[in-house]
């Protein structure tokens, strides 16, 4: 294995000493984007068209080019407009933005700055995930920091140019990662999806035009406004610019999050890693948090890390969370868990979610402890080809993935617990 | 205009439309239940999915605007699937216990069911049970049934103004629930009944009386506001099982008030008169009607050579044809003095004008829904007349600017400008001023009167704003009409209006209340309920009224009824007081027991039909009248239907005064700390009174002044002595202000027209 260059734009500076302190990060060129863009020298569609350039698509999950949003918004429509950070990070899985918080907040509050400077926007909110109160002090420290800098508050460094931002912790539900329940929420409502359209870009927060984007994407536009959106697509593939954080977990000897440019082969990703655990052999992967189809080993050696590829191999890019698990895992254990986390969390809004993912719940359930029936099979899935497509956000399909996925390629597994009431794996 | 395809055919649709309406439109059905067309889309529940060519998922026909050349497919296979896996989706959280289901028969959820559901479910874990809550007297919850469309809580949200309900939890946990322990207290509540697609949310008095395949749906008009909103009865075995509402824009849209839903628990009443009773030497007897009205034209006969000697006071909400028809038998005989006006205690306007001054809305419903500026003077609407109280919500939600002169800050369910909270001298005071403020914006002369008054910013952005929308109303309510100073508000509300360009709208109360104007159950004689009450009546006829309860003159009625030497009761209610001071009680029919007419707020004469049957041999007035004529050998009084009564008293209406700024009255002044009557939701009316449920409910009357006055107790002089009532300090209460429950046992002595605080 080539070396891999390692933390090129979110993480580049983890390795320093306080990090997070407003100081380091202005040693290392940081809000000096920002200062250029209130002198001027960079103007709004500049900044798009960069973006653009970057290649960069949204590292929430959904991978929706980011130039191509921002362009969305009409920066001089009257009235107040929004950007929104979602920190939620709530993907099983899923624990790169926490370091983000924790290690480089101020890069992500210039790229708030300059998000929100792009769109029209005054006002922008960082909604934490509710568990992450040492990353949401970090953050809001960080946020303080840049207002006593002048970098943030009314007619900042004399351009004339107002923005506030403000840091919102949520109260520990997975749903509200998804956009619109994250604009509820931050209403102060119960956080549950909105209908689509129209979508935030017309009617957002408050009802007004607002642009959500995840952390790691804005953390990243300062980097791609200071060294170019070339630069930045140049270090990815074509079909996806840049570096991109993978938080690897599960049977690995160093778990952890890497950022790594994309297109990178996952055999070197699991390599970085240490290795399957245990000397053990590879089983299966999620290549980009729990909504994502598994993978058999056999695929996912062969991909790499990119969107183009991992689609390839049967699955998604997601938000870059990987899951191994090794030869000795037991699939129908990890899908009864998998399974009640989406359970859990649906929001209850939507029929086929409020009612289907309980049911896959129990059934997947009632097979993992040993009462499963043969007919549970066909029944799972129909019923998470029933939820598919006919919901309002995401999360309904996410449940449905994979329920599919693990029956895809794991269904012998299925099947031996029904016949013999245990894993295969016991000695029956 | 663009077209779209459905299933093949062609239908033509504005550009934007949701696919549901132009479906309905053209009568395509598509399955829904959380679309509803009054509330907005939540696009929850997935049943109207259907295949849009093009898309790749099946979409929500509520929430899918329509697009030129869109080919849609309700029943494709595609379609099909995606509707079949919703139904199953729905059914197998819900605890199917139709047979014991009040919803059973007009479910939502079942007709759907049959049409797109399977036969079997393939679900066969244990099924999610939901705890139910109290949520009080008028609602019954079996929230398990719930199907989460969330339309009663956007209900609250988006109609009613309350949020009373709400979504708690997530996923299966999911509830539907008032806020920790609440119960719900809108005033319009019950049409969350209707709006529920599923049992979740049925009537708790009707709960498990009948089926709904059982009953007869007669439609008819609501009796317990001015607003005559279209409402069905629906009837078992000639009994009222309960009241519904039918969907008429121009008034109620599909809404109901509580009361006018729930009233009818009145009309089963066990108090109702069922036979004529007719006194003699103090002992009641029942008698035969042919006796009852002999007797009752005995009693009358010797009084109707001294006409002015009689005086009859009858309930606002008595028919057209039963108000024309006590007009023509007594007119005949020169007894002038019919009065319908109870509560009011200020004639002034009357004199002035010279007839009496009729109230009325002289905007429709939808033009004050579409009003850009209202301002409220003297008026609790939202107890007063619910449906009318949710069109200037509608008003104000769509950005007009509501202000408000009321004597206490109530609490309205939509945002105010501005208001002033004052004695009625005070809010009299202030619109003298906006006048003013109005008169000088215009440059025109100010009006005398207003000369003195001083202009404040706040006064000139309230006159500004009249005079610069292109839709400006002032709404004059009961407050204003029941108070001394009646006239002074009317008068100068209307020379506001008129240096303003804003419209005046003088709220109607009573079923009836315009009706009664026209048909001349108002003295024509310049006379009053008050005048009558100052001359020696030696005969009553009280009709359709609790006389202890209704009117505002309390003991001063009492003491007149009790020195009269006849009192002739036409009631629908037995009453320990009736017997106490009648010598006659003919039982009458109730407004759904009879053939009949309201003229509403807005002047609609509405007619409706016999629904129920009347108790025993409880009759309509409308007959008794009848044969009472031809006892009294008059002619004219062959009729044979109610048509032909209704005929004749719209031929014969009589001329009434309009609310007009020139009119010249006497000065009055109304001195503190002043009284001033109260009518709550529940206690308007006699059969309103007697619906349990109602009284049970968030709206009824409680025995207990409100003031801002720090005292336990108030003693309250009347007519009858002094009379001591709990206090309840209130600041919401204008000083100066007392404000006395009216229409209860406890507060009947309290006479308007003479009361004063004696002790707090
Ligand atoms: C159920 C659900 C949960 C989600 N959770 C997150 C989250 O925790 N963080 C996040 O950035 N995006 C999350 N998303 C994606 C967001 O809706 C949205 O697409 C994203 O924040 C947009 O940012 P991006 O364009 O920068 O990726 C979630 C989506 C769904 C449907
Ligand atoms: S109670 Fe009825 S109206 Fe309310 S959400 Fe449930 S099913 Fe819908
Ligand atoms: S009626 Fe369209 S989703 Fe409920």
């Amino acid at each position: 294995m080539a070396s891999i260059p390692l933390n090129e734009c979110c993480y580049r500076l983890n390795h320093l000493d306080k990090s997070w302190d407003i100081e380091t990060y202005m040693a290392n060129g940081g809000y000096e984007v920002w200062k250029k863009v209130l002198a001027g020298e960079l103007t709004p569609q500049e900044i798009i068209d960069e973006v653009k350039a970057s290649n960069i698509r949204g590292r929430g999950g959904a991978g929706f080019p980011t130039g191509l949003k921002w362009s969305f918004m009409n920066r001089y429509a009257p009235g107040p407009k929004y950007i929104l950070c979602n920190s939620d990070e709530g993907e099983p899985g899923t624990f790169k933005d926490r370091d983000i918080l924790r290690y480089n907040p101020h890069q992500l509050v210039e790229g708030m700055m300059i998000a929100g400077y792009v769109i029209g926007a005054n006002t922008g909110y960082n909604y934490i995930r509710g568990e992450f109160w040492e990353p949401y002090k970090r953050f809001d420290q960080a946020v303080q920091q840049a207002y006593e800098a002048g970098l943030l508050g009314k007619n900042i460094l004399g351009s004339g140019w107002d923005f506030d931002l403000y840091t919102h912790l949520g109260a520990g539900a997975y749903i509200c990662g998804e956009e619109t329940a994250l604009i509820e929420s931050i209403e102060g409502k119960k956080g549950q999806p909105r209908f689509k359209p129209p979508f935030p870009a017309s009617f957002g927060l408050y009802g007004r035009p607002t642009t959500i984007n995840n952390t790691e994407t804005l953390a990243s536009i300062p980097m791609i406004l200071a060294k170019g959106g070339k630069w930045f697509a140049d270090l990815g593939v074509p079909g996806a610019g840049g570096t991109k954080i993978f938080s690897v977990s599960g049977h690995v000897e160093k778990p952890g999050n890497y950022e790594i440019r994309m297109g990178t082969p996952f055999k070197d990703l699991l390599a970085l890693a240490g290795g399957v655990w245990k000397g053990r052999k590879l089983k299966a992967v999620i290549p980009g948090g729990s909504s994502t189809a598994v993978l058999p080993a056999e695929k996912a050696l062969e991909m790499n890390m990119d969107y183009d590829s991992i689609a390839k191999a049967g699955s998604f890019l997601g938000a870059g969370s990987v899951i191994i698990m090794d030869e000795t895992t037991d699939m129908v254990k990890a899908l009864d868990r998998l399974t009640w986390f989406y359970y859990e969390e649906s929001c209850g809004q939507c029929t086929p979610c409020r009612e289907g993912t309980g049911w896959m719940h129990r059934v997947v359930h009632r097979i993992y402890t040993g009462k499963g029936r043969p007919e549970d099979i066909d029944m799972l899935k129909d019923v998470s080809g029933k939820i598919m497509g006919r919901v309002i956000c995401g999360l309904g399909d996410a449940a449905a993935i994979p329920v599919a996925s693990f029956l895809e390629h794991f269904e012998h597994e299925f099947r031996h617990y029904i016949e013999h009431g245990c894993s295969i794996y016991d000695r029956a | 205009m663009i077209k779209i395809e459905i299933n093949g055919q062609i239908v033509e649709a504005h550009e934007g439309d949701m696919l549901i309406d132009v479906a309905d439109e053209a009568k395509i059905p598509i399955p829904r239940f959380c679309y509803h067309k009054k509330l907005s889309i939540a696009a929850n529940c997935r049943m109207c999915l259907v295949e849009v060519e093009g898309a790749p998922k099946a979409l929500p026909a509520c929430a899918t605007p329509v697009t030129d050349g869109m080919k849609v497919h309700t029943r494709s296979p595609k379609a099909r699937a995606a509707q079949k896996a919703v139904m199953e989706f729905l059914l197998i959280n819900h605890p199917l216990d139709c047979p014991i289901c009040d919803q059973g028969g007009e479910c939502e959820l079942q007709d759907v069911a049959f049409e797109y559901g399977n036969d079997v479910g393939k679900y066969s874990e244990a099924k999610r049970v939901v705890p139910d809550h109290d949520v009080g007297p008028l609602i019954a919850t079996d929230m398990t049934r719930c199907i989460h469309c969330t339309r009663c809580v956007r209900f609250g949200q988006e109609i009613s103004g309350l949020m009373e309900l709400g979504a708690v939890g997530r996923s299966e946990w999911m509830e539907i629930t008032t806020y920790v322990g609440k119960s719900i207290t809108s005033e319009i509540s019950g049409n969350i009944i209707d709006l529920c697609p599923v049992g979740a949310l049925t009537s708790k008095p009707f709960r498990f009386k009948a089926r709904a395949w059982e009953m007869v749906a007669h439609p008819s008009i609501a009796a317990h506001d001015s607003l005559g909103s279209h409402i069905e009865v629906h009837t078992y075995q000639d009994k009222v099982m309960r009241v519904v509402p039918r969907d008429n824009e121009a008034i109620n849209e599909t809404w109901l008030s509580d009361r006018d839903r729930f009233a009818y628990e009145g009309i089963n009443s066990q108090d109702r008169l069922t036979v004529p009773l007719a006194k003699s030497k103090g002992q009641w007897d029942e008698q035969e009607w042919e006796d009852a009205l002999n007797q009752t034209v005995e009693l009358l006969k010797p009084h109707l050579n001294n006409p002015d000697t009689v005086g009859v006071l009858v309930s606002p909400n008595a028919t057209v044809e039963e108000l024309y028809l006590l007009r023509k038998l007594l007119h005949a005989h020169g007894v002038k003095d019919i009065e319908t006006r109870l509560r009011q205690i200020d004639f002034r306007l009357d004199e002035a004008a010279g007839k009496p001054v009729a109230p009325g809305l002289v905007n429709t419903l939808p033009e004050i829904e579409a009003m850009e500026s209202v301002l409220l003077v003297g008026s609790n609407l939202r107890y007063e007349i619910p449906l009318l109280n949710l069109r200037v919500r509608k008003a104000q939600l769509e950005g007009a600017r509501v202000r408000v002169l009321n004597v206490a800050d109530y609490p309205f369910t939509f945002d105010l400008e501005d208001k002033v909270i004052a004695d009625p001298q005070a809010l009299v005071d202030t619109l003298k001023v906006l006048v003013r403020a109005a008169a000088e914006l215009k440059g025109t002369e100010i009006p005398a009167g207003a000369e003195d008054a001083v202009v404040s910013e706040q006064h000139q952005a309230w006159a500004k704003d009249l005079v610069e929308s292109g839709k400006a109303t002032i709404m004059v309510g009961a407050m204003a009409q029941q108070s001394p100073l009646y006239a002074d508000f009317v008068l100068w509300s209307a020379r506001l209006a008129d240096l303003t360009g804003a419209t005046i709208n003088v709220v109607p109360q009573s079923a009836n209340e315009v009706g009664a104007y026209q048909v001349g159950a108002v003295p024509a004689n310049g006379g009053n309920i008050d005048s009558m009450l100052a001359s020696d009546k030696k005969a009553w006829i009280v009709v359709g009224i609790d006389p202890e309860l209704d009117t505002v003159y309390g003991a001063r009625l009492k003491q007149a009824l009790d020195q009269a030497d006849t009192v002739i009761s036409l009631t629908a209610y037995d009453s320990e007081y009736l017997r106490s001071v009648s010598d006659i009680m003919l039982p009458i029919a109730v407004h759904t027991e009879t053939a009949g007419t309201f003229v509403n707020a807005t002047g609609d004469w509405q007619s409706f039909k016999i629904a129920s049957a009347a108790p025993g041999d409880a009759k309509p007035l409308w007959k008794i009248l009848r044969v009472l004529g031809n006892l009294l050998d008059m002619d004219g009084f062959d009729y044979v239907h109610a048509d032909e009564v209704l005929e004749e008293a719209k031929a014969q209406t009589q001329s009434l005064g309009s609310v007009q700024g020139d009119l010249a009255i006497p000065a009055r002044t109304c001195d503190k700390p002043v009284v001033l009557g109260e009518w709550s939701l529940y206690s308007v009316d006699p059969i309103v009174r007697r619906s349990e449920p109602l009284q049970k409910a968030a709206g009824a009357a409680r025995p207990v002044v409100r003031s801002a006055i720090e005292a336990d107790e108030i003693v309250l002089n009347t007519p009858a002595g002094p009379i001591t009532l709990p206090n309840e300090y209130d600041e919401s209460v204008a000083p100066g202000v007392v404000l006395v429950p009216m229409g209860l046992s406890e507060t009947a002595d309290v006479t308007l027209t003479d009361v004063s605080v004696a002790a707090s």
